[in-house]
């Protein structure tokens, strides 16, 4: 079946000319409308739109464009619902954005059609991406495909369920505190968080802009360093994103990983950690020793400040970043008589639960009295947390660490509780602190029910050819990442 | 460490979001258990720390100001709740 292939795989079969984009796209389409139903990791996707980009592609392919020039050239990749596609609906898991159609792409999807993508579907996430299950969607829930009772992560969770289960080849999401990582751990494929700054952010409806990320969701690391090297690079139209050459990612996945050293936190072996979870990180640890990198303990020890830290800066800057959406220029709008009261009246309608709580509590922490106690003090501990990061790399080369401290958990299992929601991303929200880079693969599994765990590197700022280069190695010195769930 | 107490009713009109009664309680009980986690930061020395607005080191970056093209006026229309004649249709805001 063509789409369970690898984006490598299928495009070296497009290249041989053995299979047509149009061919892998109806596999893709097929696939969504046999297991879909039951996952529901797509809001919406346009089956005519696909297909007509699959037949430029095939176009290009028969008049000798080759991968080298465009290396998606054909490939479908399904996004997140909150990066602008031209012409495309996007309401970032919101009743708030009503029938909007973006006027603009994303840079990041510019980019991905530039490379000769497929860009297709709207995938399902937590309401502005706000959400550890995707159980805050305004639109319905994910189900996990490898055991569809139980959440896929989030707020990705459309993006991770969708590549699992094999309803595209590749997909986009975004990850302010471990929204990418998090849902490809608990779905059994490969997640990276790229350095904040590597790939622009233009045409990505902010959440927290000091925090979020977009990234790629894969079946394996090589894909996942092909799309980062599409996707990554500076852009004027976005200040924050960084003047760093973008380098040949692919081609540092050499699988020599000998001397590279690799720190292990001891903040990180906390209570709440699955006892299976830490089964299969101790034993990745094992493996990595076997392929001859080094094992360091080290410290971050402000680790326990992290949540905390995160929900203040987090909740602060969507506070600002959600202002926007108020029923004037674009979206839902609830009729009153003066605009103060036609504001309140919108939000309160359009806004879910979750958006409320954080854009309440983001209010609270900058409002006139509270910032210092809260705000200013939550950015001074940010630096310490980021030094707590600087200060290990000076020893290692990357720092493995559990994903999440539990495989997927039980579709209303923690809905009613945010805190114990909250705290379920304890070991990926640091690295959005930091400003680092982290990417989640494939471990192993638990037993009954046979559900899959992620192992987490982190790597330093703009690191991501060491941080692949090491994902990549143990990746293919293992069989994880083929397990296909019982779905697909 | 008691947390302080959040006036939802408050924060919520500086917010901008109409609330029901019973959201503003459940809303009321829900951040008093956040805020009071969130405490543990004062548990930390952070004098002469400086604050990280950004993790990545860029300051001041400009562009040329020079005309570009932009969004095309019936595009940024195109999703507006309310418009006529060009214009974005709000409720009266002067007498």
């Amino acid at each position: 079946m063509l789409n369970q292939l690898t984006l490598s795989e299928l495009s070296a079969r497009l290249a041989r000319r053995e299979v047509s984009a149009r061919e892998a796209t109806q596999a893709c389409l097929n696939q969504i409308a046999r297991v879909d139903g039951q996952i529901h990791a797509f809001l919406s996707h346009d089956a005519a739109d696909a297909l007509a980009q699959a037949d430029a592609a095939d176009k290009e392919i028969s008049s000798g464009t080759a991968s080298a020039q465009k290396p998606l050239l054909g490939i479908p990749v399904a996004v997140k619902d909150v990066l602008a596609v031209k012409n495309q609906p996007l309401n970032c898991g919101s009743k708030i954005l009503g029938q909007f159609i973006s006027p603009y792409d994303a840079t990041a999807i510019e980019k991905l059609k530039a490379a000769g993508a497929i860009v297709f579907g709207r995938l399902n996430m937590d309401e502005f991406a706000m959400g550890s299950s995707t159980e805050n969607s305004a639109f319905g829930v994910t189900r996990n495909p490898w055991d569809t009772t139980r959440i896929p992560g989030g707020s990705s969770g459309g993006s991770a369920a969708a590549v699992s289960a094999d309803e595209c080849i590749a997909s986009l999401g975004t990850d302010t505190g471990g929204s990418i990582r998090q849902p490809a751990a608990l779905c059994g494929c490969v997640g990276l968080k790229p350095t904040y700054g590597r790939i622009s952010r233009y045409g990505l409806v902010a959440f927290a802009s000091s925090l979020d990320q977009i990234g790629p969701f894969t079946k394996d690391v090589r894909d996942s360093a092909t799309l980062l090297g599409v996707l990554s690079g500076v852009d004027p139209r976005d200040s924050t994103s960084v003047p760093q050459p973008v380098p040949d990612y692919v081609k540092s996945l050499t699988g020599d990983i000998k001397g590279l050293k690799l720190g292990l936190p001891k903040e990180y072996m906390i209570g709440g950690l699955d006892p299976e979870v830490k089964a299969a990180v101790d034993a990745a640890v094992k493996q990595y020793e076997k392929l001859g990198a080094e094992i360091v303990e080290i410290s971050l020890p402000h680790t326990d400040y992290a949540v905390a830290t995160y929900y203040i800066i987090a909740t602060a800057e969507a506070s600002a970043n959600l202002a926007r959406f108020d029923g004037i220029r674009y979206g839902l709008r609830v009729e009153a008589n003066d605009p103060t009261e036609l504001y309140s009246r919108t939000r309160g309608a359009g806004f879910g639960p979750e958006v409320k709580r954080r854009i309440i509590l983001g209010t609270y922490v900058l409002s006139s009295g509270y910032y210092d106690a809260y705000y200013l003090r939550a950015q001074k501990v940010r630096t310490l947390i980021r030094n707590d990061f600087l200060k290990a790399f000076e020893k290692v080369d990357a720092i493995i660490t559990p994903t999440s401290p539990t495989a997927a958990f039980q579709i209303g299992e923690k809905s009613d509780d945010p805190l114990q929601m909250y705290l379920s991303d304890i070991f990926t929200i640091s690295c959005n602190l930091a400003g680092i880079c982290g990417v989640s693969i494939p471990c192993g599994f638990t037993q009954a029910p046979k559900l899959p765990i992620g192992l987490q590197l982190l790597g330093q700022p703009f690191g991501e050819e060491t941080l692949l280069k090491l994902a990549h190695a143990y990746e293919q010195s293992t069989a994880w990442h083929r397990a296909k769930p019982p779905l697909a | 460490m008691a947390a302080a107490e959040i006036d939802v009713k408050y924060v919520a009109h500086l917010a901008r979001i109409a609330l029901t009664p019973d959201e503003e309680k459940k809303l009321a009980a829900q951040l008093g258990g956040i805020l009071g986690y969130i405490e543990k930061l004062k548990e930390l020395d952070v004098t002469n720390v400086e604050p990280t607005a950004h993790a990545v080191p860029l300051v001041n970056v400009t562009r040329p100001d020079e005309i570009r093209p932009s969004l095309p006026h019936d595009d940024a229309l195109r999703n507006a709740p309310k418009q006529a004649g060009g214009l974005f249709i709000v409720p009266k805001i002067v007498e």
